[in-house]
């Protein structure tokens, strides 16, 4: 391993290698529930209700572009009522929880990595090191929990808000006969598809609290550190999200062959 | 007791000690001196196993903390308070939930014992009805002494100043020294200060150790190292610089 120290690639492993420890030091500490129970209830206050907005947002207005967008090529082959769907589907299986984990990876990820890279370079963790209190239960395993928790809530939000506007948008302005409407979306959806979204949403949820963490734990001093730090955990996140997305999907899919 | 066995530590390419040697028995008061960037600070990290040695071994109360895991060395760290250069406050929290914060994470006292104490550790520090402030409401000294609140209210053996007195008039070190020497008499504690400042020096320790060139050069009383001849000592007590 000696020819890559100091490379790109080695440094990047390097990272991987701390971010897997991390990660097993932290989930060890979750299970044995090392978190304040206040400290939890904030960090969902802050991941999961401040978040609302953003994810709320934009659930709407994906369900109600696809739904347009979908019409559209549809109605050129007299499916129109189909539309909802491939809306339903795609929300429920990709686009809920993606969009959703993006949009927190954003809001989220880089306010965890801001925040713990600031009490790093100000000697806070040390100091909390100090008074006897290890810095993974203190700040990454409230950050960790209440992130899959709020994750999967604000997904479900997400798809729920994307597929209503999708209804309304279909019925209302492009004039799809609404009973048809709905009963196609429940003959070709399952309620796996849910289930893949969930499922999606707590590994996200996971990946952002996580690279949130771990850049803000291994951050650069001063101001620049932080800054730098803060942009990597927004950019690290969203790769990664996307990237497992493609594995988790085919995996899932493999997964429920294999069950059913 | 504190007992440093040929600690060597590097940063890159970087050595900053190399093969230091020390002995803090209990109740003393140590004060550790030497030029900026000497490794001050960086022996005291290793004292309270924040930093892990190249080589070399670190022993509280004959405990070998240089191979322990971060787990481990929460309990050690538990008879060590440590009041930091920038007092390390934590910012999104109150005067008084600084303070309370190691009380609470023991879980041991009730919310009634916990503001007892802390209006206790305030007081000590001459800090009465600051309790719901916050650090950036503060200046540099009153932030130092919540700091060392925070680092007494759970009573501590030993207490780490790093640079208590750096950035502050003479007239506010002169009370930070004054509270330093009150807290080592009336907790009896194990006092360790990181300084450059000679006076402070002179006045809070028992025992001055003296870093140069990475290691320990001088190790005696203040009486006996402001009364040295030896020049390198004597540069720095009169506080010269290099031609």
């Amino acid at each position: 391993m000696n020819f890559l120290a100091g490379t790109w690639v080695g440094e990047w492993l390097i990272g991987l290698g701390r971010l897997a420890l991390l990660t097993r030091e932290a989930v060890a500490a979750c299970l044995t529930l090392k978190a304040s129970r206040r400290d939890l209830l904030y960090q969902i206050y802050f991941i999961g209700i401040k978040s609302q907005a953003v994810v709320l947002v934009t659930g709407a207005f994906t369900g109600m572009v696809l739904t347009a967008q979908t019409y559209f090529q549809f109605h050129k082959v007299k499916m129109d009522t189909a539309t909802l769907a491939v809306v339903g589907v795609s929300m429920c299986d990709e686009l809920g929880p993606v969009l959703t984990a993006l949009m927190v990876a954003g809001r989220v990820g880089a306010a965890i990595a801001a925040e713990i890279g600031t009490m790093r370079v100000t000697d806070q963790i040390d100091a909390l090191r100090t008074l006897a209190t290890h810095p993974i239960d203190y700040l990454v395993v409230p950050r960790l929990l209440a992130s899959i928790i709020a994750l999967p809530l604000l997904t479900m939000e997400s798809i729920v808000l994307g597929i209503t506007s999708g209804y309304l948008v279909g019925t209302q302005l492009l004039g799809i006969d609404p009973t048809y409407l709905y009963y196609d979306m429940m003959k070709y959806m399952n309620d796996v598809d849910v289930v893949f979204g969930l499922v999606k949403s707590f590994v996200y949820g996971g990946i952002i609290a996580l690279i949130g963490c771990y850049k803000g734990l291994t951050c650069g001093m001063g101001a620049e550190g932080v800054g730098r730090a803060t942009t990597e955990a927004v950019v690290y996140s969203s790769i990664t999200i996307l990237i497992t997305n493609f594995f988790l999907t085919l995996l899932l899919q493999r997964l429920y062959v294999l069950i059913s | 007791m504190i007992e440093v066995r040929q600690l060597s530590k590097s940063f890159g390419s970087q050595l900053i000690l190399d093969g230091v040697d020390l002995r803090i028995e209990s109740g003393e008061s140590a004060v550790i001196i030497g030029r900026s960037g000497g490794g001050k600070s960086v022996l005291l990290k290793h004292i309270i196993g924040l930093l892990q040695p190249d080589a070399g071994e670190v022993f509280v109360d004959g405990e070998n903390i240089t191979r322990m895991n971060e787990r481990q060395l929460l309990r050690v760290r538990s008879k060590f308070g440590m009041v930091f250069q920038g007092a390390a406050l934590f910012d999104s929290m109150t005067v008084a939930e600084n303070v309370a914060f190691p009380l609470e994470r023991k879980h041991q006292f009730t919310p009634g014992e916990i503001a007892k104490r802390v209006v206790a550790a305030l007081e000590m520090v001459d800090l009465p009805g600051t309790e719901k402030k916050k650090p950036a409401e503060l200046s540099g000294g009153m932030r130092k002494r919540v700091g060392l609140a925070r680092a007494i209210v759970y009573e501590p053996q030993i207490v780490l100043y790093d640079e208590p007195t750096t950035g502050l008039d003479p007239i506010v070190s002169d009370s930070i020294d004054k509270l330093i020497i009150r807290v080592r008499d009336h907790l009896k504690v194990t006092s360790i200060v990181v300084t450059h400042d000679m006076r402070s020096a002179q006045r809070v320790g028992n025992h001055v150790i003296m870093l140069h060139e990475k290691k320990v050069y001088a190790n005696c009383t203040p009486e006996k190292l402001f009364a040295s001849t030896d020049p390198v000592v004597r540069q720095f007590v009169d506080g010269v610089a290099d031609k």
